[in-house]
């Protein structure tokens, strides 16, 4: 059945922009795609530093218990973290509200993308950025607070822009991920690119053409990030040596 | 592991600070309270205890039958993209950039809905002894994960192959062994060598991309737990357990590897 559909209409008359062709929705789907997937990282990066340090520097309780959602977040799979976060987080946030006395909200699913996502980056970044910040040489950080900076002005001065060229592979793998996992938000229904291109593709019964598009989108954006981070780690790394092997 | 007592000894009181103690009990407090004070009537279903172990059994046999497939493949799309010819090696690098580059769940569902609705409209397909297994979803949900492994591991082999130093390489062509022989004696088991410390946390990966084949049908533990959620409407404690079930998994995988760590030989060339 597939095969006459898909005769019927050319891939190009399928993809093209305007309501009759699918190329509008699939586009519409991307931009999606990366808005979840650019506050995601943020976010993730957000949790990340500030878990990082939590990790090297915090009390015996706070390293536990961002030891304990490391663990968990790196050991369940993340369609699984997705849909108990989707349903917990807002049924939590209601709780709390009606209690105060307040009106039951519904949170935009874009939100709920984000937070949800940027959780589970969260503790990825989180593992890479102590990475980076351990492989900072000590004497750096003992020079700062010999010449009696602050520990935050050490942090924001020495060791952030230090740890920034360890940390720029493992966070471009990151961002990389950020963007497919971005896919598993389809599964509960949110319409981003993966989303678009599965109802284009049930709707024409062409197959092929849709998801070949949708990858090649992918496949360009990753191209792209690994150009555009490639030359970070450039800008990142200047005036380190170059180490030989 | 073969730690002397008196070490196990201390890292036990290490391990158990005040601190410690009191998040335990609370953690001991959490887990009791969800037990005793949530809904897990369905658990005791026969029906659904058989489905969910079934769903087990499914999730930890997709995870290990794609992990072996893949690694099998990534073996010549690593040595093509090392040491291959250029026709070889550039098909093996752009497999691995596209299988990297898009979501596993594109790649799955390409699959099983291009492919599953190809596959009918050709005639010698359907009438072939193949069409049966064809018609099925987890072939299309095999495959699909094995070669996200192959693309992912490949790139992984070809580090290792060309980690692997020059000097032995040479030593063998010295010795007058065939190329082949040379591969098959010192070459692939030093790259393999290199790979394993990676492959215990490539299982674990491996493991928690299996819900996706989920959305296409086939009946692992996550689309069992889906299921039980709609039967019953409960909504949290199937989650919980699903959660739970990973854990428990990932543990494993780590336990094993752990111990296959242990047994084997250190020496690295």
């Amino acid at each position: 059945m597939m095969p006459l559909a898909a005769m019927a209409a050319s891939p190009f008359e399928l993809l093209a922009l305007s309501p009759p062709g699918w190329g509008g929705t699939l586009l519409l789907g991307l931009a999606n795609t990366m808005v979840i997937a650019v506050g995601a990282y943020a976010l993730g990066l957000a949790i990340g530093i500030m878990g990082a340090f939590g990790k090297l520097y915090g009390g015996p309780i706070t390293r536990d218990l961002l030891a304990v959602y490391t663990t968990i977040v790196r050991a369940v799979p993340e369609l699984v973290l997705i849909l108990i976060l989707f349903y917990a987080v807002p049924g939590l946030i209601n709780e709390i509200l009606i209690g105060l006395g307040h009106e039951r909200i519904v949170l935009p699913p874009l939100i709920t993308g984000i937070a949800v996502l940027g959780v589970v980056q969260g503790a990825y970044s989180t593992e890479v950025l102590r990475g980076a910040i351990q492989a900072v040489p000590h004497g750096q950080i003992e020079a700062a607070r010999a010449m009696g900076m602050t520990p935050m002005l050490t942090a924001r001065r020495i060791t952030l822009p230090l740890m920034t060229s360890n940390a720029i592979p493992g966070l471009a793998n990151l961002w990389l991920n950020a963007t497919k996992d971005t896919a598993l938000l389809a599964v509960i229904g949110f319409s981003e690119l993966t989303k678009a291109t599965y109802q284009a593709a049930a709707t024409t019964k062409a197959f092929f053409t849709f998801y070949l598009a949708a990858m090649a989108l992918y496949l360009a954006i990753s191209l792209l990030s690994t150009v555009l981070f490639g030359r970070i780690e450039k800008w990142a790394r200047r005036g380190q040596r170059v180490m030989s092997r | 592991m073969g730690a002397p007592r008196a070490e196990g000894h201390e890292q036990m009181t290490d391990f158990l600070k005040p601190h410690r103690i009191v998040m335990i009990a609370i953690a001991v407090a959490l887990v009791l309270a969800c037990i005793f004070l949530l809904n897990w009537s369905w658990l005791e279903n026969p029906k659904y205890q058989t489905l969910i172990l079934q769903g087990i059994w499914r999730t930890i046999w997709i995870t290990i039958v794609t992990m072996v497939i893949g690694m099998l493949l990534a073996i010549p799309i690593g040595l093509a993209q090392a040491a291959g010819p250029w026709y070889l090696a550039v098909p093996a690098r752009v497999f691995c950039t596209v299988i990297r580059g898009t979501p596993l769940l594109m790649q799955l569902w390409l699959l099983y809905y291009g492919l599953g609705s190809l596959f009918p409209s050709i005639p010698w397909i359907r009438e072939s002894d193949l069409w049966p297994l064809l018609r099925q979803a987890w072939p299309y949900a095999v495959v699909a994960l094995s070669l996200s492994v192959a693309g992912y591991e490949g790139e992984v082999m070809r580090g290792a192959f060309k980690g692997v130093p020059h000097g032995q390489l040479e030593a063998a062509r010295a010795m007058g062994m065939p190329r082949f022989t040379a591969l098959r004696r010192i070459w692939l088991p030093q790259a393999i060598h290199r790979v394993l410390p990676t492959i215990g946390g490539e299982t674990v990966l491996q493991l928690k991309a299996t819900p996706l084949v989920s959305t296409i049908t086939v009946m692992e533990i996550y689309a069992v737990v889906g299921r039980i959620r709609q039967d019953t409407f409960i909504i949290y404690e199937p989650l919980l357990f699903l959660a739970a079930v990973y854990m428990c998994l990932t543990g494993l995988i780590v336990l094993l590897y752990r111990w296959f760590e242990g047994r084997m030989p250190k020496r690295v060339a």
